[in-house]
């Protein structure tokens, strides 16, 4: 083949890379332009700070959806970030020889169990036991799906603090325990925010594990024992609904919740833009 | 050979201090909590699957008739449903997905790369069921309009692409799902070609190759098992998607060749009966749906995963 031809295959298959990737991201572009045309329109200040009115009436809003939401991720964190960052603090640290390749090959599995399966978990371990669906369901199967992904990032983030800094603390006689808890944990605390940000982001958009544990409501959180409203339960009930007003209200509901993610997930980005260079 | 008698306690490699032998008691917990909760979720399923399995046997994987009302159950329009929507879903996806990963690895100038691997990060992050929002009241009206009356007249003479457009079916699923899984293919084969050694692609460009050639030679070879790695992780994605799915895909428990017809998928029929499910077989045999999509997912990504550790190791977490 001759050089000018090796260098048209070349360029032409840049193009075909650069094209490929171009229509990887345009989906982003044309459903962010579909929300901001279509959700724009619908959100107001009663659709903040009212409840949903009775089917039939226009108006009304989404406000306990996203008080549930809020509550919901509350909820996940709590029981899931302790447990989530002390594995991954175990899975760096430690020098077990066979738990720590099981943990982190189960950490990955239950990354990729579908969230719906999660939320059948929850409900035969909770809502059968409690007779009832609840916040408290919810909140347990979304502190199931943040689990893998903080216990990964706090371990990736743990292992890029410097040997050099837990050698000068345990050189100055400081009890291991002090160093993790004290020089560790700390050095690595950016990275483990961006992860635990992460991981919030994923979850508040999570419909199908909600749908038999926190169920919706179209009232006030009433206690972590009942029925909560969520934003996603809410804009999947809104748009499968046959009312148009509904639907502008579903819009309105998906543009909040894209909001709330990409605001979650770019914060994720500026808590470490600048510390480690080994962060992506 | 003489051997040096060592203290007993010098080798011991338990800590002596009493807070770090909490401490470590403590993670270790942590760690052993994370593993028990995984063989729970079997257990629980396994358990309350039983009824159903014995009932039904291997009958319910091959059987179609999904009857609530008469308590007959078979899985196979769902398990054909996502199978189908799945496999559509790499068609599409894994060309782009890879040859993205390519651009943003290897052949992009380098100013580009950061941003562009921030927006493949941000289409992985819109939730599902916006996905789904926008394919009810976009995609779906789109091909019903345009797209399948066009396939239809050009490609007709197939079976595939035969009957009426209805807009949500098997074929709105599947781009919905090709969309929703072409960024973590992307953005687990970015990692896995950036986790080729550079000397595989020094050694190509001494040589004379051009940049496409240093990848296609040395860079696509060497993270082959990798690459299909990623594409493993994309297919379990896509297998247990759910949200998106069933608003699209037209939810009929039927198996129709044409890609046009609506169908219904394992974790559709989940999400749509489960609160309805009013007998105990019912809702043992949803469960049983349930945990066959929780072992072929676990099946599929402990593969995914074995391959693409063989590339870039088992400790850098390939974040999804």
């Amino acid at each position: 083949m001759t050089p000018a031809a090796r260098r048209g295959i070349n360029i032409v298959m840049s193009g075909v890379a650069a094209l490929a990737a171009a229509l990887v991201v345009l989906p982003l572009l044309v459903i962010f332009g579909f929300l901001l045309w279509q959700g724009a329109s619908a959100v107001n200040v009663d659709f903040f700070l009212h409840l949903p009115k009775p089917v039939g009436e226009a108006g009304g809003g989404m406000a306990n959806a996203i008080v549930g939401t809020l509550i919901l991720v509350v909820l996940a964190a709590a029981l899931g970030l302790p447990l989530g960052i002390f594995g991954g603090l175990y899975l760096a640290e430690s020098r077990d020889r066979r738990l720590p390749w099981l943990a982190r090959f189960v950490a990955d599995v239950l990354n990729g169990v579908p969230s719906i399966v999660i939320g059948i978990f929850a409900y035969t371990v909770i809502v059968l036991p409690m007779k009832r669906f609840s916040a408290l369901a919810g909140g347990f199967a979304l502190a199931v799906i943040m689990l893998p992904i903080v216990v990964r990032t706090s371990e990736e983030m743990v292992r890029l603090v410097p040997s050099s800094m837990r050698e000068a603390a345990l050189a100055l006689g400081i009890p291991e325990w002090k160093v993790l808890l004290r020089v560790v944990l700390p050095t690595a605390r950016a990275g483990i925010i961006t992860g635990v940000m992460v991981a919030i982001a994923r979850v508040a958009g999570e419909t199908a594990p909600l749908l038999f544990t926190a169920f919706g409501n179209r009232f006030w959180h009433q206690g972590l024992d009942q029925p909560i409203a969520a934003l996603p339960l809410q804009i999947f009930a809104y748009a499968i609904a046959p009312y148009d007003d509904w639907h502008r209200q579903a819009w309105a509901g998906a543009l909040t919740l894209i909001g709330l993610v990409f605001v979650v997930s770019l914060a994720a980005r500026v808590v470490t833009s600048g510390r480690f260079t080994g962060v992506r | 050979m003489s051997v040096v008698a060592i203290p007993h306690t010098a080798v011991r490699t338990a800590p002596r201090n009493l807070g770090d032998r909490i401490l470590r008691g403590v993670l270790r917990l942590a760690a052993l909590v994370l593993v028990l909760l995984v063989a729970a979720i079997v257990v629980e399923m396994l358990c309350t699957a039983l009824p159903a399995m014995h009932k039904f046997g291997w009958r319910f994987v091959v059987t179609s008739t999904w009857d609530p009302v008469a308590e007959r159950f078979g899985a196979l329009p769902f398990v054909y449903g996502t199978v189908v929507s799945s496999l559509l879903a790499l068609l599409i996806a894994v060309p782009l997905g890879v040859g993205a990963a390519i651009y943003l690895a290897e052949l992009a100038p380098a100013w580009i790369r950061p941003p562009l691997a921030f927006l493949v990060e941000l289409v992985a992050a819109v939730p599902s069921v916006i996905y789904g929002l926008w394919g009810i009241f976009v995609l779906a009206p789109l091909l019903r309009t345009w797209v399948q009356p066009f396939l239809g007249a050009t490609l007709g003479f197939l079976p595939l692409f035969q009957g009426p457009p209805y807009g949500v079916g098997m074929l709105a699923a599947g781009i919905i799902l090709a969309i929703m899984v072409v960024p973590f293919i992307t953005a687990v084969s970015r990692e896995v070609l950036l986790a080729v050694p550079n000397t595989q692609r020094e050694a190509a460009l001494a040589l004379g190759a051009t940049r496409w050639e240093t990848t296609r030679m040395a860079v696509l070879r060497y993270g082959r098992s990798g690459l299909v790695g990623a594409i493993l992780l994309g297919l379990g994605r896509a297998l247990g998607e759910t949200m998106a799915v069933t608003m699209v895909i037209g939810n009929r428990p039927e198996v129709a060749l044409s890609l046009f017809a609506p169908g219904y998928t394992m974790a559709s029929v989940i999400a749509n009966e489960f609160t309805e499910a009013t007998s105990d077989l019912y809702l043992s045999a949803l469960i049983e749906i349930g945990l066959l999509l929780f072992v072929v997912t676990v099946i599929v990504n402990a593969l995914a995963r074995l391959l693409v550790w063989s590339v870039g190791g088992p400790v850098k977490a390939i974040r999804e």
